[in-house]
């Protein structure tokens, strides 16, 4: 297999796990979370510092999975009542302060040099088989997030958590507190963001604060708004087209050679903004439809 | 069950919309709460209900104060309010809006949802069987696989009640439960709350509609500016004076 495309296949399951996480936040239950770039961050570093300290991947991956989740619980605690609007603003603060952490505390993180050396998950492998290893790793976890998705969807749980998003004040009116059920989503999609950012970490092999930049977390929106908000077909191939649109504009040099390499991060991001907008005009529903049609 | 509203208050800035409002229901009774457009009706439901924090004033439940509970303990214990404006969850369907009224679910969190599907499941066929049966009480039934939103007005308000009943409220609070519903099921969901009330329910309705209340509670207080300014029997207080004068002179305006 063309390895270009084994790679793209593993960045957009790394982005998958973030979105799947963000949707099962905003896209079931409402919330909004303009942070979780911030829980990504964390699972980078955890299991980068952990392995390079002689933990064995395993354990560094399932550490960064729970130390996503737990690093979800004091903005969980602070801002989980708040009014939705002032979440959006607290998660992104946090997400801004995760990554200050990360800049200013060498001692732990490398500062701005950020962390190299950090092992590939299977190191008794090595080039394309080490890649495909990657890719099936990254796969099953996809795999298995998206069942999980799938049981939340159909079970009490997800039906009280889609009641929030609808209509929060009614909850509470039939005596169920929504605190609680956000408070769940908030870490469950966390751990997912700290699994994605540990797959990352180990794939890249290098991570720096400028990686975990709130970009991020808008890349994923767009990915669940452009997909389909809500529906979980919809955050896989809103996934789909967020690669697309980034790795497309990669090739448009190839057509028009006169545009110059610095030119290229900007075009880029203009590619994803253009997406944006024609999703937004002429697609609004997302591309399989989102929650409010069925 | 028994219900004491004592001296409810409420002011926004200089201006008392509730000023000390008592109201005391014995036995499980049918109570209605009327007066003219703005006279604070809706925000006494709130202030009892939980959902605004008042001036003064406390709520006795079954001879127990309860202080500062907050909503969601409020409707916990067995106070459960319907509003003016439907709040229907408009993208579940009327079953799963009922499913989702039933207390006590265990299939409600991440754990047992993905470790213990069986109970989960076991409990969910149950719920069913009790929406089933509301469904039909209701005469839902053409409705049930309709997403809330898509309802028309008087069909929300009855999804409302729906609600309220299986979360297994002791007292339902409606605010105005008549309002779009057609005369023909305003008469049947009268026929319904007595029966309601027969099993131990208690209600406080809020209603425009005077006639169709009137033949329905067992007593009437009017507001009017904030203030309580008549109680007693429906005919007594509908043929006061300054009931009277409220309703020409305030509901004009
Ligand atoms: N947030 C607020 N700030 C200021 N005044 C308010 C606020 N909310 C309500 N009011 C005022 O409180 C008064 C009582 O309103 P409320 O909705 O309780 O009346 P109501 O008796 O239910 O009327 P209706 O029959 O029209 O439903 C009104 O004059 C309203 O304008
Ligand atoms: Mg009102």
């Amino acid at each position: 297999m063309d390895a270009y495309l084994i790679a793209i296949a593993i960045v957009s399951g790394i982005y998958l796990l973030l979105a799947l996480g963000l949707n099962l936040q905003f896209g079931l239950t409402g919330l909004i979370n303009f942070g979780h770039v911030g829980f990504f961050c964390v699972g980078a570093y955890t299991s980068a510092i952990l392995s390079t300290n002689g933990v064995p991947v395993a354990w560094s991956l399932l550490a960064a999975a729970l130390v996503g989740m737990l690093a979800a619980w004091p903005l969980g605690v602070i801002s989980i009542r708040l009014r939705e609007d002032y979440f959006a603003i607290a998660s992104l603060g946090f997400s801004e302060i995760v990554r200050l952490v990360a800049t200013s505390e060498g001692w732990l993180t490398n500062g701005v040099q950020g962390i190299a050396g950090i092992p590939r998950i299977f190191s008794g492998v090595t080039g394309q088989s080490q890649a495909i290893a990657m890719l099936a790793i990254v796969t099953v976890f996809c795999v298995l997030a998206i069942l999980a998705m799938r049981r939340i969807v159909r079970s009490p749980f997800g039906r009280m958590i889609e009641a929030i998003r609808d209509n929060e004040e009614a909850v509470k009116s039939l005596g169920k507190d929504p605190a609680g059920f956000k408070m769940q989503v908030l870490l469950l999609g966390s751990m997912l963001a700290g699994l994605s950012g540990a797959l990352y970490a180990h794939y890249i092999g290098y991570i720096s604060p400028d990686q975990f930049i709130p970009f991020i977390t808008f890349q994923i929106w767009m990915a669940i708004i452009m997909g389909g908000v809500g529906r979980i077909s919809g955050t896989v191939a809103g996934v789909i087209i967020l690669m697309v649109f980034l790795e497309g504009s990669r090739f448009l040099r190839d057509i028009a050679p006169f545009i110059p390499e610095v030119a290229m991060a900007s075009i880029r991001l203009g590619a994803i903004g253009l997406a944006l907008m024609l999703f937004t005009i002429y697609r609004p529903q997302g591309l399989m439809g989102d929650y409010t049609k069925r | 069950m028994t219900l004491e509203i004592k001296e409810m208050s409420k002011a926004y800035g200089g201006l008392t919309v509730v000023d000390r409002v008592s109201i005391t229901m014995e036995d499980a009774d049918i109570i209605g709460v009327i007066g003219p457009n703005g006279a604070g009706k809706s925000t006494l439901f709130s202030l009892v209900t939980g959902f605004l924090d008042g001036n003064g004033g406390d709520v006795v439940l079954d001879g127990k104060p309860l202080g500062n509970a907050s909503a969601v303990e409020r409707a916990q214990a067995g106070m459960v309010r319907t509003f003016q404006v439907p709040r229907e969850f408009a993208h579940m369907t009327v079953r799963e809006n009922l499913m989702a009224a039933a207390p006590g679910q265990g299939g409600e969190n991440l754990i047992t949802t993905f470790f213990r599907p069986a109970s989960v499941a076991r409990q969910e066929k149950e719920i069913a069987g009790k929406v089933e049966e509301t469904i039909r009480f209701l005469k839902l039934g053409v409705v049930a696989d309709t997403p809330a939103g898509r309802l028309s007005g008087g069909q929300k308000k009855l999804l409302e009640l729906g609600r309220a009943l299986m979360t297994g409220a002791k007292l339902i609070m409606l605010d105005e439960p008549f309002a779009g519903v057609n005369p023909v099921l305003i008469e049947e969901l009268s026929q319904k709350i007595r029966e309601l009330n027969a099993r131990g329910i208690g209600f406080l309705i809020i209603e425009h509609d005077l006639g169709a209340l009137s033949k329905l509670v067992s007593k009437l207080y009017v507001m009017d500016r904030g203030k309580l300014i008549a109680s007693g029997e429906p005919a007594a207080v509908l043929s006061d004076a300054a009931v009277r004068e409220a309703y020409i002179g305030g509901g004009a305006n």
